[in-house]
């Protein structure tokens, strides 16, 4: 009897594979390996509406447990795997247990960067936001009136610092970049959002390093900056971006160069080992390309599948991304790495915009804020690979299918 | 406990009952129906939830709102009167016999 295919990992990427091994007639024995003590779960809502209490667990997972059974899936949950063997295609839990495999997919996901523990990064109320125990531990410590300092202006700390300043604490982002949201977005949105943000009563202090984190019994107080300021703080959510797991697939002697390389096909460079999602690295329109969303742990789960039933045409991601902040809807197609100009559009309701981001005459990406017709159209217009007039496009009474046509 | 049908291409039907404040999205998701993928978990971004209410129920369920109109735009299968994101569509008693047509994709 054929060993199993092991999906290691079970965040999205590995829950779509298996829904996809399925669907395309894979009837073999099938495993998931997981850390986590949950079944696979949505990881988006975990700084949104999980966090702030709006949505119950129930309804974060991907499938319900009884479909796992009626999948033949065996789950194997809190399973951590220490070992890898490529040649004996055989993977080794910290239990003991040795696992074969026939072919193997490394879904393993990222880690959230933290703050080294010199600086106070291993202080009581000093969080990061990954998993469901992350989300779990923040909740009760979101008490109105509290002061929440936010480290990293990114997507994942200015949503936490929205559900915060709702539920009434007072909230301090600081961002060592001159503004937030530099890495991923162009400077309209990061003014839009700065705005949003001071418009709810956040502090945005850009330009702003942290030169420690205080505390008292091991608990934070507060925060010294570089330039010497100390803000004093009840909690801190840690957003500094995040480390792709590829440690077990380095050990094993496989590529790895920011993230496991894998090629179109998903295969690393053992040819029955594969790689999907935020550990996954790859070429993609001429550079090397790991995009750590919900779109690509999806879709290239589902790759993977294809990939390891058999060939499959080339992985040729069609990012989108989303965020949720007060009551703005942020809505991103494309991938803006490599642009050289942007178009504002001012939309037809309040608080909406959209950020068209071109590479010479080529449209690459759009922001959409409020404005789910930009992006939707935009969305299409990516797709097919047509770009609009700019001139036509920053006008804000043309009709933008007109444009977009 | 209201009990949607899901009728796919080709005729086969997926029933359940539905907690009420679910949406249906959650609920296709949860009954394997095939087709209704809800990428996005619901939040209006990814259009790949789109079904087409049976017309005899199309004065219960409503339109669809403003935001989902426009991401109706990138269906994948074709828009038609009938269409909405089933994550936008909420479980009421009132709601017990729907029939949503689920196109595939």
């Amino acid at each position: 009897m054929a060993a199993p295919i092991i999906l290691l990992g079970a965040g999205q990427a590995s829950a779509s594979c298996a829904a996809k091994l399925r669907a395309l007639g894979y009837d073999g024995k099938l495993t998931i390996v997981g850390e986590e003590p949950a079944a696979p779960y949505q990881r988006p809502p975990l700084s949104k509406k999980y966090v702030s209490g709006e949505l119950a667990v129930e309804r974060l997972f991907i499938r319900p447990l009884s479909w796992y059974g009626e999948q033949q899936i065996d789950l194997r949950l809190e399973s951590h795997a220490v070992a890898l063997d490529p040649a004996a295609h055989l993977l080794t839990l910290a239990d003991g247990s040795k696992l074969p495999y026939s072919k193997l997919l490394l879904a393993t996901g990222s880690t959230p960067r933290s703050l080294p523990s010199e600086i106070g990064g291993r202080l009581g109320n000093v969080f990061t936001i990954r998993n469901l125990a992350d989300a779990d531990a923040i909740a009760p410590a979101l008490k109105p009136g509290a002061k929440l300092l936010v480290i990293g202006g990114g997507y994942i700390g200015l949503e936490a610092a929205a559900v915060a300043a709702q539920k009434g604490l007072t909230v301090t982002v600081i961002e060592m970049a001159e503004r937030i949201l530099q890495r991923v977005a162009a400077a309209p949105t990061s003014d839009f959002f700065r705005a949003l943000h001071q418009s709810h009563g956040v502090t945005i202090r850009e330009s702003t390093g942290l030169a420690e984190l205080l505390g008292a019994d091991n608990r934070l107080t507060g925060a010294r900056l570089k330039d010497g300021t100390i803000i004093p703080a009840d909690l801190a959510i840690v957003g500094i971006g995040i480390i792709p797991n590829d440690a077990l697939a380095r050990d094993a002697g496989l590529a790895v160069e920011g993230g496991i390389l894998v090629d179109g096909q998903c295969r690393t460079s053992d040819p029955d080992i594969f790689a999907a999602g935020d550990c996954a690295v790859f070429a993609w329109r001429g550079a090397r390309t790991r995009l750590e969303s919900v779109q690509n742990a999806i879709d290239q789960g589902e790759h993977a599948a294809a990939c390891l039933l058999g060939a499959a045409p080339d992985y040729d991601p069609k990012p989108w991304f989303w965020s949720d902040q007060y009551d703005v809807k942020l809505q991103i197609a494309g991938l803006n790495r490599g642009y050289d100009s942007t178009v504002l559009r001012p939309g037809k309701r309040p608080l909406s915009q959209s950020i068209w981001y071109f590479q010479g005459d080529k449209l690459i990406a759009i922001d959409a804020m409020n404005d789910a017709l930009a992006y939707a159209l935009g969305k299409k217009a990516l797709e097919a690979g047509r770009s609009p007039d700019r001139a036509a496009l920053a006008d804000p009474a043309s009709d933008l299918k007109t444009v977009l046509a | 406990m209201p009990k949607i049908t899901w009728v796919l291409d080709g005729g086969r039907e997926i029933s359940a009952n539905v907690a009420v404040g679910h949406n249906l999205m959650e609920a296709a998701v949860a009954n394997n129906v095939p087709d209704v993928i809800g990428e996005c978990g619901g939040c209006l971004s990814c259009a790949t939830c789109h079904v087409y209410v049976d017309p005899a129920w199309a004065a219960k369920t409503g339109k669809p709102g403003e935001m989902e109109d426009d991401m109706l735009e990138i269906t994948t299968a074709e828009r038609r009167e009938m269409s909405r994101l089933s994550c936008q569509i909420i479980a009421t008693e009132e709601l017990d016999g729907l029939i949503l047509h689920v196109p595939h994709i």
